[in-house]
């Protein structure tokens, strides 16, 4: 707990937010059902702008389901109903109005396991931009792609072999390729599903940065298993447990004042 | 850090997601729709041509299963059945029965019997099957002998054709298979009650013949039937035995890695080199008798093994390890274990790939071409051994046939072929829907 | 004694053989079972084993060697008129020879000395004894079917001396060697292992039965015909011989017969290809459960149904449709012609491509469509663009096992693509394909010495090894895929 108390401190002194920051998305009231089986109850959550939030909680505590309520990634699944409000800019993402794909390119995602199509490496991040026609040429596209590739931290290492394709690369950059593609869209909000959970230490540490960067141009909602990681990179932390939002809050205050027992027990490591 | 919210690109000139979007969303949208019509169009395309196929066959069929019967009162008198006036077996089959007919059709229509003409243009209306028709009535009923009895016979393909109206009275007469003077006999005898259509049993009791009026396809149904049962009792053990080995025993080695292969590709190599395995091996080098219904069977047995082999490893691949590792971890033999546990699990899916490949040999029809099924066979098989024919074959022949009643009558022998097959199939489906465990 | 009965006593020799092991297992360690090294019935099955295999053995070795030494006893004794003859009809009277052997069985002493006198019509003797014979009966051939009865008497009582010798040295031994110690369970187990792997080398034995037997006639085929001539040859006439090239055996020039088939498959896939293709993906993507549950067992219909019936329905429907609807456009459509093949053989090989490619497609990993639809790409551009091509090696496979399918069809071209060998590119003509002439070669009288007959075997092991590599490269390339994603 000590170390990652250090860790915790020194990322806050470095990035501490004044002022009431803009609520980017929020959500109301969201119950989610699979079925006839309900996973999510009455979560109301804010997502400030250029910060990083953390959902936290044990397994199956439907963590990974409201994240994906955020860029409507349940719609893939028949069963799955999402009843509440969702809002990005004070916009209900689930009103008919709203375009999926739109919203997509506007909440972009990156996820558990590194899934780089079995593409080259510039092609997995030119994708976006060519099918969102962001690009009016090649140079333009090469441009999005060498900035994409500098803000994910990835660029001095592929530089060379951008015509390799992506799945040659090792986790840990594979992960970072992933994260270059959901910035070559540039969306303004990057969900991240346990970015971290099938990578090695090293690799984790690599990303983690990244995430912190990022946070200047995006605003960032990572779920994730790891309280030493939530501390690490967030600045707000949400704990779920049982499809409930139990509590939420300023990270440091989670972690080191909790209100509720439940919220406790899994910091200290009582259940999880 | 301090502009915090404006929009995170910062370079100028290029276009932003939102304009992107609006120019282009709607033509790939209009993209989506016309990719998910693609799929559409090929699933009905393909549906409609399913559709087709079944009208097709049963438009042109479903006819064969109505006969015209003329229900002819025929004199037998007792003259001919005797030889120096003793009714004998002998007088009886050596009777004159073409005479007999012609007689008892020229009375019943009321022609003149001294016509050649008219006569000659009487007998088109009966077919050349109603001497043998008369003669089993005789055989068996020679109380009859010596009266007057109304014996229903076939009427001639041409009249059947026009009673199923594939032949058309408003056609002239120069291109009618029937003229006008027939055309009034048989609306004569269908007013009088003596000329109808009924339930055709022939199709279900007969060999083939050359006149179609008379032909069916029980003789082909036989000589199916023993081939079928060659292949259940050779394919079903050989290949659950296979599979067992293949999958539960096997090392993982080069060998094993060849016969996987082997048994793939057995299962795509064109069957009809399963006949002319047949023909070199089981012919010609072990001398079993040509067109006969074990080398069919053992043919089919070869070409359907794959496909049971290949569903059985999956049916046993099925089975979670954690029942192998139940029975070896209460002291099981690995024998033991498959045998008793394993295998009961896999049946139903055995069964299901069993059926399915049986279904798959009784619609074959090349190889048997190959190991000379093609001989027109009329007596039914009464062994493996005798020669026989298979449904499929006999469809291949009639269709060769160019008779119109020919059309009909292969329309109809693929119709039941088709009703089997449904029948296996759908036996297939509930078996694995009944039995079918989801680990 | 029969082959029946004989099987019978072995059956209950193996009964005895079991109950006598079981018990005696039991009785040796005074009915404590737990000093066995095995369970009793596996005693019992190691007896019926011992007993059983070695005589099954010994009737197996008769059923196949008898029939070939009798054959030839037969073939010796024919006069040099019949050895003059024909291979089938040589074939025939010696198999009448084997029914009158067969008749003379049933006829008692008498009568049996009658016909061997010649003094009675032989055939109309044995007819009443329910033997029909299909000609008249010759002298000689009574006398080949005496011996044909002598040497079958002689083997017949050889055979029941071998299986009493075998039995009882079975049986010694089984005596001898039943133990308590005795390890039967894994004796009897390594009898079953040996059993599963014959049989799993049945396959392997057919892929080598299938070369083999289609080699050495091909052999014999080029023995007659040089290779240039099947080829490279641009003829198919198989019945006159190139005028001034010298030889008499005809022309086999593979080329036109390829040709065809070629272009009928090629006609077929092109029917196949993007109507398999696409519903495939839209079972795959689109369609609800109900849908695709309705969908795909009806679209694996056509691939159930029986081929000579599609060879049907191109023959009476779809030829004529096309000669119609020609006809209107001003086209001049042949009755049978590649396209009509094509099209109805297209139709045929629909389930084949479409179940695979969904499979296939349904196999490429959730994530990666997420990692697409995440990015606000819509459903059709994720397929296109991420789907399909990482699809691509797995539906390269299917297309390929669908032309090997295409290209060793046989009752559709029969009934629907013509007989005449013709090297044209013009879909409406009748062309014909190899599968055709393997047909139109083999049926009917068949001599396996002239070039004519041999030809088919050339033509099959052509086939054969066409299909082969085509399945072997798809099997290989979806395997290859499969693995990838595992």
């Amino acid at each position: 707990m000590d170390a990652s108390a250090q860790t915790m401190n020194t990322n806050r002194e470095s990035t501490v937010v004044t002022n009431a920051p803009h609520i980017k998305m929020k959500g109301e009231k969201v119950n989610v059902f699979y079925g006839e089986k309900q996973a999510l109850f009455d979560v109301d959550l804010e997502v400030p702008e250029h910060q990083v939030t953390a959902l936290i909680g044990p397994s199956g505590c439907g963590k990974s389901t409201f994240l994906r309520c955020l860029n409507r990634m349940n719609d893939i699944i028949d069963i799955c109903q999402v009843k509440g409000n969702i809002t990005l800019d004070k916009t209900d993402i689930y009103d008919s109005s709203v375009d999926v794909v739109e919203l997509r390119a506007r909440v972009g995602m990156v996820f558990q396991k590194p899934n780089p199509f079995p593409k080259s490496i510039f092609e997995n991040v030119a994708y976006g931009p060519k099918i969102h026609g962001l690009a009016r040429n090649k140079t333009e596209l090469e441009e999005i792609v060498v900035e994409s590739l500098q803000k994910a931290g990835l660029f001095e290492e592929v530089k060379d072999r951008l015509e390799e394709p992506g799945t040659g690369l090792s986790g840990g950059q594979q992960q970072r390729l992933c994260i270059a593609r959901a910035i070559a869209v540039s969306p303004e909000v990057i969900l991240m599903d346990e970015p971290c959970s099938a990578l090695d230490p090293i690799a984790t540490a690599k990303v983690e940065e990244l995430i912190d960067e990022l946070r200047q141009n995006f605003t960032i909602v990572i779920v994730t298993h790891s309280m030493q990681q939530a501390a690490r990179v967030s600045q707000r932390t949400a704990f779920f447990h049982l499809g409930m939002l139990v509590e939420e809050g300023v990270t440091d205050e989670i972690f080191t004042n909790p209100t509720d027992k439940r919220t406790q027990d899994y910091i200290t490591g009582r259940f999880g | 850090m301090t502009d915090s919210t404006q929009p995170s690109r910062p370079t100028s000139g290029r276009k932003t997601i939102g304009e992107a979007m609006k120019s282009s969303l709607k033509s790939r949208y209009a993209a989506e729709k016309r990719f998910q019509a693609y799929g559409i169009i090929a699933i009905a395309l393909g549906l409609i041509f399913l559709g087709l196929l079944f009208y097709s066959i049963i438009s042109r069929g479903y006819t064969a299963f109505e006969q015209t019967i003329i229900d002819l009162p025929v004199d037998l008198p007792r003259a001919e059945f005797s030889v120096d006036g003793q009714v004998t077996d002998e007088a009886i089959s050596k009777a004159n029965y073409s005479k007999i007919v012609r007689e008892a059709i020229v009375k019943t229509v009321g022609a003149d019997l001294s016509n050649r003409g008219e006569v000659r243009k009487v007998l088109e209306l009966v077919s050349r099957e109603a001497s043998n028709q008369i003669r089993n009535f005789v055989a068996e009923n020679p109380d009859a002998i010596g009266t007057t009895q109304i014996i229903p016979v076939l009427a001639r393909g041409d009249v059947d054709s026009l009673m199923k109206g594939q032949i058309r009275r408003d056609v002239d007469e120069s291109r009618r298979q029937l003229d006008d003077q027939q055309l009034v006999w048989i609306d004569q005898l269908i007013e009088e009650g003596r000329l109808e259509k009924r339930f055709n049993t022939f199709i279900f009791t007969e060999g083939p013949s050359s006149r179609a009026e008379s032909s069916g396809i029980a003789v082909a149904v036989m000589g199916s039937a023993f081939m079928m049962g060659v292949v259940l009792l050779l394919a079903l053990p050989i290949g659950v035995a296979a599979s067992i080995y293949l999958e539960e025993f096997a090392p993982k080695n080069r060998w094993t890695d060849l016969i996987e292969v082997n048994i793939n590709n057995l299962a795509a190599v064109p069957s009809i080199v399963y006949g002319i395995l047949g023909l070199a091996v089981f012919i010609n080098y072990a001398g079993l008798p040509r067109s006969s219904a074990i080398v069919g069977g053992l043919v089919l047995t070869l070409m359907t093994l794959p496909t049971i082999i290949i569903a059985t490893r999956a049916a046993l691949r099925a089975v979670p390890p954690s029942i192998r590792e139940a029975a070896l971890g209460v002291g099981a033999s690995k024998n033991q274990a498959v045998f008793h546990h394993v295998l009961p699990l896999a049946a139903p899916g055995v069964m299901t790939g069993t059926i399915i490949g049986l279904a798959q040999a009784l619609g074959e029809t090349a190889p048997l071409l190959m190991i000379g099924m093609v001989a027109f066979v009329n007596d039914f098989p009464t062994s493996p051994w005798s020669p026989a024919t298979a449904v499929p074959v006999q469809i291949f022949l009639w269709a060769n046939s160019a008779e119109r009643a020919f059309v009909e009558r292969t329309s109809a022998a693929i119709i039941i072929l088709l009703v089997f097959l449904i029948c296996m199939n759908a036996l297939a489906v509930f078996l694995r829907r009944r039995f079918e465990q989801r680990w | 004694m029969t082959t029946g009965l004989l099987l019978s006593v072995i059956i209950v020799l193996m009964v005895a053989a079991f109950l006598y092991s079981r018990t005696r297992a039991v009785q040796l360690v005074a009915g404590n079972v737990k000093k066995l090294h095995s369970r009793p019935t596996y005693h019992g099955s190691f007896g019926a084993l011992l007993i059983g295999f070695p005589l099954v053995v010994v009737m197996l070795f008769w059923m196949i060697a008898e029939p070939i030494y009798l054959n030839n006893i037969v073939h010796g004794q024919m006069p040099d008129t019949v050895n003059a003859l024909t291979d089938s009809e040589r074939g025939l009277i010696e198999s009448q020879v084997r029914s009158i052997a067969n008749g003379l069985t049933l006829l008692d002493a008498p009568e049996r000395r009658q016909v061997s006198e010649g003094l009675v019509d032989t055939r109309a003797l044995l007819a009443e004894k329910g033997v029909p014979l299909g000609s008249d009966v010759q002298r000689y051939m009574v006398a080949a079917a005496d011996t044909y009865l002598e040497r079958q008497g002689l083997s017949r009582t050889l055979r029941v001396g071998v299986l009493v010798l075998v039995a009882l040295l079975a049986g010694f031994y089984l005596v001898r060697n039943l133990t308590p110690e005795l390890r039967a369970r894994n004796l009897v187990e390594l009898a079953v292992r040996i059993a599963l792997i014959t049989a799993s080398s049945i396959a392997i034995l057919t892929t080598i039965g299938i070369v083999l037997s289609m080699l050495s006639e091909t052999i014999r085929f080029f023995n007659m015909v040089p290779l240039s001539n099947f080829f490279l040859g641009t003829v198919w006439d198989p019945r006159f011989a190139n005028v001034g090239s010298g030889t008499e055996v005809g022309q086999y020039g593979l080329i036109p017969l390829l040709w065809g088939t070629v272009l009928i498959s090629l006609i077929a896939l092109m029917v196949a290809v993007p109507i398999g293709l696409f519903a495939a993906i839209y079972m795959a993507e689109y369609a609800s459960n109900r849908v695709r549950n309705t969908a795909k067992p009806l679209l694996e219909i056509l691939a159930g149904i029986p081929t000579i019936v599609y060879g049907f329905f191109a023959l009476v429907t779809v030829g004529p449709f096309f000669r119609d609807f020609g006809a209107t456009l001003g086209l001049d459509v042949s009755a049978r012609s590649a396209l009509t093949a094509g099209v109805v053989m297209g139709i045929m090989i629909i389930p084949f491509i479409s179940s695979l490619s969904d499979d296939i497609i349904t196999s490429v990993p959730r994530a990666m469509r997420e990692g697409s639809l995440g990015l606000g790409a819509t459903k059709s551009e994720t397929i296109r663009r991420v789907v399909l091509p990482a699809a691509l090696p797995g539906i390269v496979g299917a297309i390929l096992l669908a032309a090997s399918r295409a290209i060793g069809e046989t009752m559709i071209v029969v009934l629907a693509a013509g007989v005449a060998p013709n090297l044209t590119a013009n879909p409406l003509e009748a062309v014909t394909t190899v599968t055709v002439k393997i047909v139109s070669q083999l049926t009917g009288d068949t001599e396996f010495t002239s070039p004519q007959t041999l030809v088919a075997f050339a033509l099959g092991l052509t086939l054969f090894t066409m299909t082969l590599i085509l399945n072997i490269y798809a099997l290989y390339i979806v395997r290859k895929y499969r693995e990838q994603y595992d």
